[in-house]
């Protein structure tokens, strides 16, 4: 068993990275030759790993379950990726990025790496921008910002709405290139299904071919896990339909410790729910909020007419809207962080002033931006005396040229056009802060098994600001874990080829086939998705955005009961020997039912609400989150001891000696 | 809604592949046509049979899984986006639905509808990239202003998802558009600039390779792409061929 110590270096805060840096071990490039490194995820943390391990000459061996690394995840991300360029010279430095993701943490993240983290931003972008990544420009060629939540300024890079996409195709051709060099091999349609230890140390996968259901071994030096997030345990979230846990819960019941499993991002601008077939929840990107106003009517019989159908909203005066964000956060208005704005929407659904049939939804209403644009191009335009009709047309031109394709995909899936009416919003699962454990050095409790991106849990503490997963995915890629690494693998230069044939690797394989077969063998009688959206119900009704100590006993109760009830009753069709997506929907699914009681039982154990984790019974008079730094400033790391309730919590004390630990106001 | 789906069903690349049909009640129509699928498969697995295998993953129309062929067209009638974007409210009570996997010698089938799509990764990897080292160690991005125009034409060209749409709807199976996308956003940047010659001479070699047909500018590949990448691409590949060509 690994060390469970941060290890974050000594010395002033600007400096531990590059000492850290200068101390660690190196490996000379013909001794990188001989060692392998296994990558599982092909996202922007994998993806960037992968081709920067190869790069430096080790042997890299990527799976991912989709049918191309292109695929992952990552590439649905919308908004963009903060750096601390400061192009727009208002004041930005690595120091505010670091307080501001701190800050909007609420004061659970690392200090040491999220300084590192702000500290490589900038160089996230010249490495982009040098791989041919088409971010959005100004007329004068050089690269545009926008501001995202939770922050004061521009500092977010981006690629329209499809600034995920345009950063995994660029760790993409890095792979590519790698690829062609013979320096990656890609396992595509593969999924890991164990990690395989040898004394103590993680030394190869135990991976299922989607394609033929072979069983496949595979040996390394080191593993890395970038298998992104566990959002999908809600059923309904913004996550892919194959996104899982699964990588992640097999290291840890093999000894990585979990850390902060409760700490989930509810993304306030999602598409609502619109009935029971639903499979998948879409997001409308965070960059709306610096047009768009949130509002619910003043009046309930007003939320009551307009959810008959007989009201509509833009019969609805001025006076009788409760722009409820710019009400109760005027420094912020809408573009309060993630957190904040959710919570904010789910009170006043609450109470009653929901706007859409199920009564969960919230207006963002673009009409004040068409009127202040169209007045813009009227004046630009020399348009003297403009109707308010010819204001608001050109208004809504200049709307679109922004937010085009993201209006476009709310009116398909919808079927409103949001230039004529205001869009409906709801608040949705979209990311998770929690996440295996680390050390400064993305190594988990197991030597020689790293985490990086979306599957660890180090640097966004209680709450992620908008626009830091892609920079917190390509750091830990490009910059931090092809140099850690090395620190670790410079002790196997002389380990020699790892065998596949050993004890270790024959029981992993035989204990996976033996799963494998147990789901077929089952013969029950629901599918596996009957059980998916039930527990997803349980999650969102009691450890969703608002968490009680009554909801979360019954929450791992429920879970548990359902748990059985699955491993008695689930009807898995087809073998094991060929493509059979229930086969593998079944395995996810078990993992989350495990999961889901850990995530439980570490929100029923923080008595404090920080960021994402809101408990009704710790909040101010004015409904704000109530944190307890003196009882819960650590980070909560589980270990696996057999069963999700057996669980033992291993406390990471965090200590701030940069940065003053407040209240969080965005009043 | 009530529907008739007639399905192509092929138990693995090997077998012998056949259209079946299966009738479908309580359709809604702000269904996405996956999630009507996930009906019909539900309703398989109660009755012991086995359920539709097909490709699908973010299903927000970007992550470029899923496929599918229907009533002819790829990612079926609407425009503009892919058939996970597809709302049922795009079909009529009492349709009869059409149901097969994209149709294409380099895009052998897996699994009913699922293709093998490699293809197109091994075009990628033959040369869609900048050679450049992932260091972080290069000049400051704003050292190289490149002109807005530029950038956009070659973000455009970028959107490409990778479906293969395109692929399955032209009648010579060509790769073309898919392969001059990538080939067209590193020539329009000038850090692509440097390797352009080498990168398209080895696309091109590759998707031949690949067995794709060539293309004869019947442009339905661009009226099918959910993204709208535009056929000024493939004339841009060919310049870019040309003098690669005659150098």
């Amino acid at each position: 068993m690994g060390k469970f110590e941060a290890k974050i270096p000594k010395g002033p805060l600007a400096e531990k990275w590059t000492n850290h840096k200068n101390d660690i071990n190196l490996v000379n490039p013909a001794n990188k030759r001989n060692i392998d490194v296994i990558v599982v995820g092909t996202g922007l943390a994998g993806g960037s790993a992968a081709a920067t391990l190869a790069e430096l000459g080790y042997n890299v061996k990527t799976f991912c379950y989709q049918d191309s690394p292109r695929r992952a995840h990552s590439i649905a991300a919308q908004g963009g990726i903060n750096a601390a360029k400061n192009y727009q010279g208002d004041g930005d430095s690595d120091y505010r990025l670091f307080y501001d993701t701190v800050k909007g943490g609420d004061y659970r993240a690392r200090e040491g790496n999220v300084y590192r983290l702000a500290e490589v931003s900038a160089n996230i972008i010249d490495q982009c921008v040098a791989q041919g990544v088409p971010f959005a420009r100004e007329y004068g060629g050089l690269l545009d910002n926008r501001s995202f939540g939770g922050v004061l300024v521009s500092r977010t890079f981006y690629a329209k709405g499809q600034t995920g996409q345009q950063l995994l195709l660029g760790a993409y051709s890095a792979m590519n290139r790698q690829i062609n060099r013979g320096k990656i091999k890609s396992y595509t349609r593969h999924e890991m299904l164990d990690i395989v230890l040898v004394d103590g140390k993680a030394r190869g996968i135990i991976a299922r071919n989607l394609v033929t259901g072979e069983i496949e071994r595979h040996s390394a030096h080191a593993v890395v896990i970038a298998s992104g997030g566990y959002g999908n345990v809600f059923f309904l979230s913004t996550n892919a339909m194959g996104s899982n846990v699964t990588a992640s819960w097999k290291i840890h019941k093999r000894g990585a410790y979990f850390a902060n499993p409760c700490y989930t991002q509810i993304h306030p601008t999602c598409i609502p729910v619109s009935g029971d077939h639903q499979s998948k929840l879409t997001l409308m990107s965070e960059s709306l909020r610096n047009d768009g106003r949130i509002w619910v009517p003043k009046k309930k019989e007003d939320a009551e007419a307009v959810r008959a159908g007989k009201l509509k909203p833009s019969e609805i005066k001025e006076e009788d809207r409760d722009y409820y964000l710019e009400r109760r956060y005027p420094a912020f208005g809408n573009l309060v962080p993630r957190d904040v704005a959710s919570r904010a929407a789910k009170e006043r659904c609450d109470a009653g002033f929901g706007v859409n049939r199920t009564g969960e939804a919230v207006f963002l209403d673009f009409s004040t931006a068409f009127e202040r644009y169209g007045k813009e191009a009227a004046t630009s335009k020399k348009i003297e005396n403009a109707s308010k009709e010819k204001i608001v047309e050109l208004g809504k031109e200049a709307v679109e040229a922004k937010y085009g394709n993201l209006f476009q995909m709310y009116e398909k899936i919808v079927d409103q056009n949001p230039y004529e009416t205001p869009m409906m919003i709801y608040p949705a699962v979209h990311y998770t802060m929690g996440g295996i454990w680390v050390d400064y050095n993305l190594q988990t409790t197991i030597p020689g098994c790293y985490a990086a991106g979306e599957a660890n849990f180090s640097d966004h503490g209680a709450n992620r600001l908008g626009a830091s997963a892609l920079m917190q995915g390509l750091a830990d890629g490009y910059f931090v874990l092809p140099y850690t690494i090395g620190d670790y693998l410079s002790n196997d230069i002389r380990t020699g080829a790892i065998s596949t044939e050993s004890k270790e690797f024959e029981d992993a394989e035989k204990e996976v086939r033996e799963k494998l077969e147990k789901f077929i063998n089952l013969k029950g009688t629901k599918p596996v998705d009957y059980f998916h959206k039930r527990l997803g119900k349980i999650m969102w009704d009691k450890v969703g955005m608002s968490r009680n100590e009554q909801g979360l006993k019954e929450a791992i109760e429920e879970i548990k009961q359902l748990r059985e009830e699955f491993w008695k009753d689930v009807r898995v069709p087809g073998g094991t020997d060929e493509m059979n997506a229930e086969l593998e929907k079944a395995g996810r699914v078990a993992d989350f039912l495990e999961l889901g009681e850990l995530f439980a039982k570490d929100a029923l154990h923080r008595n404090e609400s920080c960021g994402g984790h809101f408990r009704e019974e710790y909040q101010t008079e004015e409904g704000e989150a109530l944190r307890d730094d003196e009882n819960f400033m650590y980070v909560a790391a589980w270990e696996y001891k057999g069963n999700p309730s057996d669980a033992v919590l291993h406390k990471e004390d965090l200590v701030y000696e940069n940065i003053e630990v407040k209240t969080r106001s965005y009043k | 809604m009530k529907l008739t789906l007639k399905i192509w069903r092929q138990k693995n690349a090997k077998a012998k592949g056949s259209m079946q049909t299966y009738n479908i009640s309580d359709v809604s129509p702000d269904m996405s046509f996956l999630e009507m699928l996930d009906v019909l498969n539900d309703s398989l697995i109660e009755k012991g049979e086995e359920p539709v295998e097909f490709d699908h993953d973010c299903r927000e129309g970007i992550c470029g899984t899923c496929s599918l062929q229907i009533n002819g067209e790829p990612h079926g009638p609407d425009r503009g986006i892919t058939t996970c974007q597809l709302h049922m409210r795009k079909f009529k009570d009492g349709d009869t639905i059409v149901i097969e996997p994209f149709r294409a010698a380099a895009f052998p089938v897996i699994k009913d509808l699922v293709v093998d799509r490699n293809s197109f990764d091994r075009i990628q990897q033959a040369g869609g990239y900048i050679s450049v080292n992932t260091s972080g160690n290069t000049q400051d991005a704003n050292s190289l202003p490149i002109p807005k125009e530029d950038a956009d034409m070659a973000f455009y060209a970028a959107t490409c998802i990778g479906c293969g749409a395109c692929v399955a709807a032209c009648k010579n199976a060509s790769a073309m558009l898919f392969t001059s996308a990538k080939v067209s956003q590193m020539a329009l940047l000038p850090q692509g600039k440097i390797e352009a010659s080498e990168r398209v001479l080895a696309m091109v070699d590759q998707m031949d390779k690949e067995g794709f047909g060539n293309c004869t500018n019947t442009g339905a590949c661009e009226i099918e792409c959910p993204k709208g990448i535009s056929l000024e691409n493939i004339a841009r590949m060919n310049r870019e061929y040309l003098k690669a060509s005659v150098k």
